[in-house]
Parts: structure tokens; C-alpha cells; sequence
């Protein structure tokens, strides 16, 4: 066996166990922009008639959205790549303000074997930007670390009233295939 | 279009909310979350004093989570301008106990009344339409606002979208409190809701 084949055994099936984790922490309304490293979970979500999904124009949609459904007595996760981070430093203001427990679950790109220059300026600047506007940043660089961190991040969202990031690191993810 | 041709905004409101019953309220920043607490401050509101483009998605986060009870956002031309990908994502989920006014007048009142895109020939109501919210339609008259009234009383099929075309004036503000968390707590208890 060589690592990479050691590695694949040793790692959790990292969409499985978060998709388990937000069950388990009563996470019910998904909200979404696509990107490649979210599309098993994505469709772990979609397909369980227990979750409500919504697909987004833009992410800051999502943030709207997740803090209408707490209003409501529901707990929303919003899954985004991290160039949709950009997108939703305003409307970040209003979870923030209002406390409304918030989980945002980031795909990184522009940090590690990155083809294309362009995502780097925002992958860059992720993890800068949601703390300047309050958010808990927490970076995770293996499923196994992303799956624990996922967990401990709900209980600070859901119960402690925080708004929380988990970035999902772009070695983890892996290279993209062009 | 004439001052005679369109509606007195608190006026408008107050009609929109004189039968509320059970209506969850969520109000976009500026004016009409003036307008909303002009008519009486209430457990079902919820204010926003900011995130602007973010108010119907907020009615349409509530929407989903309490899909037993009407949800009512009462927001701005400008708020609402902000957010037409937004119109895009509601419609594609199709709600049906959401509906969206837009009080329109034209403008951008809070900043000094410089004209918005619906000044400019951009209709609103056009675009729900287009995106196939079940009911789209502009009010400019009293009759009209009497008939989404009545209209807005029935079950649909999908959201639903009113531009109600008003003057543009500012009035005096009715200002609800502006503690976020406040008005989230006293929001989730009306609904039986902890505050965590």
C-alpha cells in the first residue's frame, strides 16, 4: 500500500460524515452556490427529503435566508466556495448583529495547487475578511480534522448564538482536474 | 405618472395590515420599516435597519420554516432592487405563503430622492412575472389596493409579488427599536420559540 492508498483508508468519507454531523445537530435548511468540492454533499443534502435546499444566485443570498429561518425556529447551513465568501461581508452584518447562529461551510481555492490565478486574490483574502466582519473563522486540512470541526462548529453556532466559518482547505479538497 | 396617480404610503400600509391575523411581518431597511411601525409595534414584526437586498430572503428563510403561516414583506423599490437575483431564488422554490410588497416610489428616499431603476422604467413587477411568481401585479390605486387585499387573503400557489406604486415623500419616522437581538428573541417567543 503505498500513502496515497494508506491515506484514502485511513480518512473519512469527509461529505458523509459532515452531512451525519449536520443531521445529528438538527441542521434542516441547506443553502448553496455549487462548486466542485461540494457536490457529494450538496447531493447527500438534496436527496434527504428531511433537509429543505435552496440554490442561490449569489451567496449573500444565503445568509438572508439562514437568519429568516432561525427567525423561524429552523437551523440553516449555507455551503459556498470561498471566492462567495466576497460576496456576503454586508449581508454578514445582519447575523451579526442580530446574533443569529450562522454556519457557513467554505471551499478554498487559490491556496494550494491552484491553476487559475483568478481565484487566488479572494482565497487570499477569506479568511481576513469574515473575521473583519465578525464571523469565527475555523480552517480544517484533513476529513478527519473537517469532521470534527464541523461538529464542535455546530454547537458554537446552534447553541451559542455564533456565526461561524469552517474553510475547507484546498489540499484536502485536492487538485482540481482540468 | 401624477401625485394623483399613486397611493399615500402609510395609508397603503395601514390597509395591508389591517387584517393581518397570524402574518409574520419582515420590513426592508429604511421607510417601510418606518411605515410597518407606524401602524403599531408588534411581536410579528421583524425590522430591518440594514442588509440591505436582504428582506425578502428573510421572509422567505421564515417562509420555509414556518410554512403554516403567511409571511408578509413589506420593503422598498431600492431594497428590493438590490436583491433580483433573490426574486430568482424564491421563485424557483415557490413558496406559497410568501408574499412581497414593494412600496415604490421611484426613488431613493433615505439618501435624497435621487431616482431608482424603477424611475427609470425598470418594472418590478414585470420581472416576478417573468420569473413566474404566481401573482405579479402593480397598485397605483385605491380600488387596486383593495382588490391585492382581498386577494392576498386567499391561499396561492406560489409567491406572490405587489409593486403598489406610492408618493415620494419622507415621512415622519416611526422608529421600532434598532437592537437586532432584541427583536429576534421577542420574534421567536411570539412563534413559542427559546432564544436558543
Amino acid at each position: 500500500m503505498n500513502v496515497d492508498e494508506l491515506e484514502r483508508v485511513v480518512e473519512p468519507d469527509w461529505p458523509s460524515e459532515v452531512h451525519a454531523v449536520l443531521r445529528r445537530a438538527d441542521v434542516t435548511h441547506v443553502s448553496y452556490v455549487p462548486d466542485a468540492g461540494h457536490t457529494a454533499l450538496i447531493n447527500l443534502c438534496t436527496a434527504d427529503d428531511d433537509i429543505v435546499t435552496n440554490v442561490l444566485t449569489t451567496e449573500e443570498e444565503g445568509i438572508a435566508i439562514a437568519t429568516g429561518a432561525w427567525l423561524g425556529g429552523k437551523r440553516s447551513a449555507i455551503l459556498m466556495q470561498s471566492s462567495g465568501v466576497g460576496n456576503c461581508i454586508n449581508m454578514l452584518s445582519l447575523p451579526v448583529i442580530a446574533r443569529v447562529p450562522l454556519l457557513m461551510l467554505v471551499t478554498m481555492r487559490g491556496e494550494w495547487a491552484e491553476f487559475n490565478p483568478w481565484q487566488n486574490p479572494m482565497g487570499r483574502a477569506t479568511q481576513a475578511s469574515l473575521q473583519a466582519i465578525g464571523v469565527t473563522v475555523l480552517r480544517a486540512e484533513t476529513a478527519r480534522d473537517l469532521v470534527e470541526t464541523v461538529e464542535q462548529a455546530t454547537t458554537m453556532a446552534y447553541d451559542g448564538d455564533q456565526q461561524m466559518a469552517v474553510l475547507i482547505g484546498q489540499r484536502l479538497l485536492g487538485r482540481k482536474q482540468w | 405618472m401624477s401625485a394623483d396617480d399613486v397611493l399615500d404610503r402609510r395609508d397603503a400600509v395601514s390597509r395591508l395590515l389591517a387584517g393581518r391575523g397570524k402574518t409574520l411581518v419582515v420590513t426592508g431597511l429604511g421607510s417601510p420599516t418606518y411605515d410597518v411601525h407606524a401602524q403599531g409595534d408588534h411581536d410579528a414584526n421583524y425590522y430591518l435597519w440594514g442588509a440591505m437586498g436582504g428582506a425578502a430572503l428573510v421572509g422567505f428563510g421564515l417562509a420555509q420554516a414556518q410554512p403554516d403561516r403567511r409571511v408578509l414583506v413589506i420593503t422598498g423599490d431600492g431594497e428590493q432592487l438590490m436583491a433580483l437575483g433573490g426574486l430568482a431564488t424564491i421563485a424557483a422554490a415557490r413558496p406559497t405563503n410568501l408574499d412581497i410588497v414593494v412600496l415604490d416610489n421611484e426613488h431613493y428616499g433615505e439618501t435624497g430622492m435621487q431616482a431608482s431603476h424603477t424611475g427609470l422604467g425598470i418594472d418590478l413587477a414585470a420581472v416576478a412575472s417573468a420569473l413566474g411568481f404566481a401573482d405579479a401585479r402593480v397598485v397605483a390605486t385605491d380600488a387596486q389596493l383593495g382588490r391585492l387585499i382581498d386577494d392576498h387573503a386567499a391561499p396561492s400557489a406560489g409567491p406572490r409579488l405587489a409593486v403598489v406604486k406610492i408618493r415620494p415623500e419622507n415621512l415622519p419616522r416611526s422608529m421600532p427599536s434598532r437592537d437586532a437581538v432584541l427583536i429576534k428573541n421577542r420574534f421567536r417567543a411570539h412563534l413559542g420559540l427559546t432564544p436558543n
